[in-house]
């Protein structure tokens, strides 16, 4: 048998950056003062904080150290379930640094920054197009941002028509940003249960959706992985009844060009960029979770949007009736920067067929699996497939153990533990970007990990046992938390 | 495609094992209605080398570009930055990684996050400080909400006008389906909040208070910390300009319960203002009910100091609607460069270098004074002030523009009272010689 990338090797300690350093040390250059020095009001005045000085190499080892004890996709495989770990193209990166983007003040005329505001206005469209959605506002800073804005638009629209509505349809599979956005728009979520299929019955929807109910959040593909087939049939429904229907995009990557959002009778839907757009989740963010909507919600989509007409861009504001603002500025520009430079590489054709071999990648591994590791709902899924551990049960095994043994063996773990439908739930998303043999390789591995928890559950128990830290205390942690140094 | 590995007998062989005749043939469970009809309308793919030019056509579109000087800050600010930052945040194992659920595989953006969560309660005088939130505008509407959740059945918080305009905007925004009230304090001649009408304002759950404000006045944080004490509210210090506390008393030294603002000083370039940087703190007291990611300390197996997420049951993905926020992610890479930007300042740099934003700044304020131009507003300020000038300012304005230099942006856009007043801006990256140029023009 084949094993997996993961060995270990010589990785450095590092303390904490005030347990190094000197007084006096300096880690950048600062100019010398040109002016003379201007009086001061001392009751003004503070201390100043106490950091550690350190001198520039101080800075570089110092992070350069923290950076391999960390594992990104450019390490390897990251097959976490509903995060779209895909490729991180470099000359994205390369895009959004360019000296005049970077540079950009956000502040000035529409006049002075004619460049930034044609990525807007042209990033705008794409999403549209791409999504088949009427109109796009790309200030929401990150998909749970965008559900946010997405809801007050919910609301803004019913305030608009003098219909008071207190619920909000969600769900049991739904990501838990859904119900925490719809509470802070005044909604009362009611949970909706999926089907012995993963799906949502239409006549379930039927029973609850009624004219104090604004309508339903929806994530297509679902959160196990499986088209909501049933979605128009359900749309048709909550528009009967004056609701509206919000799909969350966060599973966008197993559909485009393949799915029309507003043909699905979706009216407002958010997408992440760092997912399905390809830029980098710099270990928590910035991401970018842009909203599209239908023509009838444009009026509330948050200001400004880019604009152009005969003498070119600018920003518009002039829309009484939008939500406002939920950003500072414009959102996470050097995000959107990456997402333009991503859409213009791939063009149409190679998006469609990122989604399918997206899919083709998460069905090829549920097919090659589903005899190791217990297949809740066999059917065909769309980009990623949803495990349990119920058949390790017997060895004492649990889900979180395997998750740690894969660790071990160079991976890193899909999601656990959600959707919370599934108890134990293994979550596989592993993207278009894994080629055949890094598939098949880490299919083996998985293998060899039930084989292990069969044979030599210890291992699972203790792993990971080759990373620089081995299972850290959670409960501790949050016992006595220490937040600070 | 270079991003799409697949050669076409690999998808073949696949398509046998999954059942399947072709890659069409994955999403037959996709209704016919839903279906997408013909190709994407967008451009068609482009190289890398095509893309590159295309990029240097849009750069060549902006009439403001990196030889301008720009001495306008409004909440976006153009510091140095040093070369270190690029070469480290461009390490992938930082920028491709995910938020570290997995800590024994991510114990570098742990410790790093931890770093930065120090560093930032440091620089702002608080107990805790958060792991990031979206940006200042944000940050403060969180901070309001938080301030309605410990102060139990408040239904109102205020916020100063003298609040940089954006976030009062953003704050407006989160509020208006929650059936809570935001009202806006006055500011005074001196371009200072007047807390006076506090008094008379009941069930006052939070008071946001922006120093330096928007127009660039060091607000008495003390005295208005005690006023809004006085009121039964919580105190949220607001910042758009970090780099001030390294010279200015801190907003925990001043009694602030919450302080948020924006983060972007601290080692981010302005890029037409994202991606930003919510910085986030409280009183140890309120921990509990932050908003946002923590990181904290703990051990592993054997003993060995280490980092995780803690306190999530705060969170969404435990407490769902109960949660503190709908907020599920930080700024990660944003809150990294903060974190190795105050540590390649340290102690003394950071001092150093805000001194030297103040005197530059306090050199144009008095060079333009003596030159004819009137301060608006006649609190202290630190590296941003308003002017108005004795004659028509546009023109000059124009004529600075055609030298490569953005003097200021007008008022009246914000505040119609101020229309024909001039927010300037001085930072590090400003020689005297071109501090002189402007002065110039302006008295000629």
């Amino acid at each position: 048998m084949k094993s997996g990338p993961g060995t270990s090797g010589l990785i450095l300690n590092e303390p904490l950056l005030w347990e190094k350093g000197k007084k006096g040390r300096r880690g950048m250059s600062i100019p010398t003062s040109d002016v003379p020095e201007a009086v001061l009001d001392a009751g003004l005045t503070g201390a100043g904080p106490d950091f550690p000085d350190l001198s520039e190499i101080d800075i570089v080892r110092h992070y350069t150290r923290l950076s391999q004890w960390n594992f990104g996709v450019d390490t390897g495989m990251y097959p976490l379930g509903s995060c779209t770990m895909k490729y991180n193209p470099k000359i994205n990166d390369k895009l959004a640094a360019t000296p005049e983007i970077a540079s950009a003040h956000p502040m000035l005329d529409d006049g002075s920054v004619q460049g930034t505001l044609q990525i807007m206005y042209e990033l705008q469209k794409y999403l549209a197009a791409i999504t088949g959605m009427d109109a796009v506002s790309l200030q929401p800073s990150a998909g749970a941002q965008g559900e946010l804005a997405g809801m007050l638009v919910f609301a803004a629209y019913h305030r608009s028509r003098g219909s008071v509505r207190t619920k909000i349809l969600i769900p049991d599979t739904a990501h838990g940003t859904n119900p925490a956005s719809a509470a802070l728009c005044g909604f009362r979520p009611v949970a909706l249960k999926a089907n012995a299929q993963g799906v949502l019955d239409v006549q379930a929807v039927a029973d609850l959706m009624d004219d104090e109910t604004a309508g339903i959040m929806l994530t297509n593909p679902n959160t196990l992985g499986i088209f909501e087939t049933n979605i128009r049939q359900i749309a048709d429904i909550v528009h009967a009844k004056g609701g509206l229907v919000y799909g969350d995009g966060a599973n966008m990557n197993a559909i485009m060009g393949i799915v029309d959002i507003k043909k699905c009778g979706v009216d407002v839907m958010h997408l992440n960029l760092h997912k399905t757009f390809s830029t980098p989740h710099g270990g928590g963010g910035p991401g970018a979770g842009p909203v599209c909507v239908v023509r009838e919600l444009e009026r509330f989509l948050p200001v400004p949007r880019a604009v152009k007409d005969s003498e070119g861009y600018r920003l518009e504001f002039d829309r009484p009736e939008s939500i406002g603002r939920v950003h500072g500025f414009h959102g996470n520009f050097s995000v959107l920067v990456r997402a333009w430079s991503y859409i213009r590489s791939m063009g149409p054709d190679n998006l469609k067929k990122a989604s399918q071999l997206a899919v083709l990648n998460a069905n090829y591994i549920k097919e090659r699996l589903k005899k190791d590791l217990h297949l809740p709902y066999d059917r065909p899924c769309m980009h990623e497939c949803v495990f349990s551990d119920l058949f390790q049960h017997e060895n004492g095994v649990k889900t979180l153990d395997m998750a740690k043994r894969l660790i071990d063996h160079g991976y890193h773990p899909p999601t656990i533990y959600f959707p919370l439908v599934v108890p134990g739930a293994i979550m596989i998303e592993p993207t278009e970007t894994e080629c055949k043999e890094d598939i098949d390789l880490f299919i083996e591995v998985v293998q060899q990990v039930v084989a292990e928890a069969r044979e030599k559950p210890e291992l699972l128990l203790q792993a990971p046992v080759r990373t620089k830290l081995r299972r850290l205390d959670e409960t501790q942690a949050a016992r006595h938390p220490c937040l600070r140094g | 495609m270079r991003y799409l590995p697949h050669t076409r007998e690999e998808i073949t062989e696949m398509l046998a094992v999954v059942g399947k005749d072709s890659l069409e043939g994955l999403f037959d469970a996709i209704p016919l209605e839903c279906r997408f009809a013909g190709e994407i309308p967008i451009p068609p793919a482009l190289t890398e080398w095509q893309l590159g030019d295309q990029m240097r056509e849009i750069a060549a579109s902006m009439a403001v570009g990196p030889d301008h000087t720009v001495l306008v800050g409004a909440g976006r600010y153009h510091h140095h930055i040093p070369e270190t930052i690029h070469a480290l945040i461009n390490r992938s194992e930082f920028l491709t990684a995910y938020t570290p659920y997995q800590p024994e595989m991510a114990q570098g953006t742990l410790q790093g996050i931890f770093e930065y969560q120090t560093l930032t309660a440091r620089l702002l005088g608080m107990d805790v400080a958060n792991a990031s939130l979206y940006d200042g505008g944000s940050a403060l509407a969180e901070a309001l909400l938080m301030g309605l959740r410990v102060v139990k059945k408040s239904r109102r918080v205020a916020v100063s006008a003298a609040v940089h305009p954006h976030y009062r905007a953003v704050a407006r925004t989160y509020l208006q389906s929650t059936g809570f009230e935001l009202v806006e304090l006055p500011y005074g001649p001196d371009g200072r909040t007047d807390v006076s009408s506090l008094q008379n304002m009941t069930e006052l759950a939070a008071v946001a208070v922006q120093s330096p404000n928007f127009f660039g006045v060091v607000e008495d944080l003390e005295a208005a910390g005690t006023a809004i004490h006085a009121a039964g509210a919580l105190f949220v210090s607001c910042f758009t300009e970090p780099l001030a506390f390294g010279l200015l008393k801190n907003p925990g030294q001043c009694g602030a319960d919450i302080v948020c603002g924006e983060g972007q000083s601290l080692g981010m370039a302005p890029s037409f203002g994202g991606a930003a940087l919510g910085m986030f703190a409280c009183r140890e007291e309120f921990v509990r009910n932050m908003p946002g990611r923590l990181v904290g300390e703990t051990v592993d197996l054997e003993g060995r100091r280490g980092f995780v997420l803690t306190l999530s049951t705060r969170e969404q993905h435990i407490r769902r609607e109960k949660a503190t926020s709908n907020i599920c992610s930080n700024q990660g890479i944003c809150a990294m460069i903060a974190g190795m930007y105050m540590a390649s300042l340290g102690g003394s740099g950071i001092r150093e270098l805000a001194r030297l934003n103040y005197d530059k700044a306090q050199y144009l304020r008095a060079e333009l004074e003596k030159a004819g131009a009137t301060l608006v507003f006649q609190g202290p300020t630190f590296n941003e002030f308003v002017v108005r000038f004795d004659r028509d300012f546009a023109p000059i304005r124009q004529r600075l523009k055609e030298q490569k230099i953005v003097a200021g942006i007008d008022l009246g856009r914000y505040y119609s009272e101020l229309s024909g007043c001039y927010l300037f801006c001085v930072t590090e990256t400003i020689s005297r010689q071109t501090l002189d140029r402007v002065v110039r023009e302006v008295s000629l």
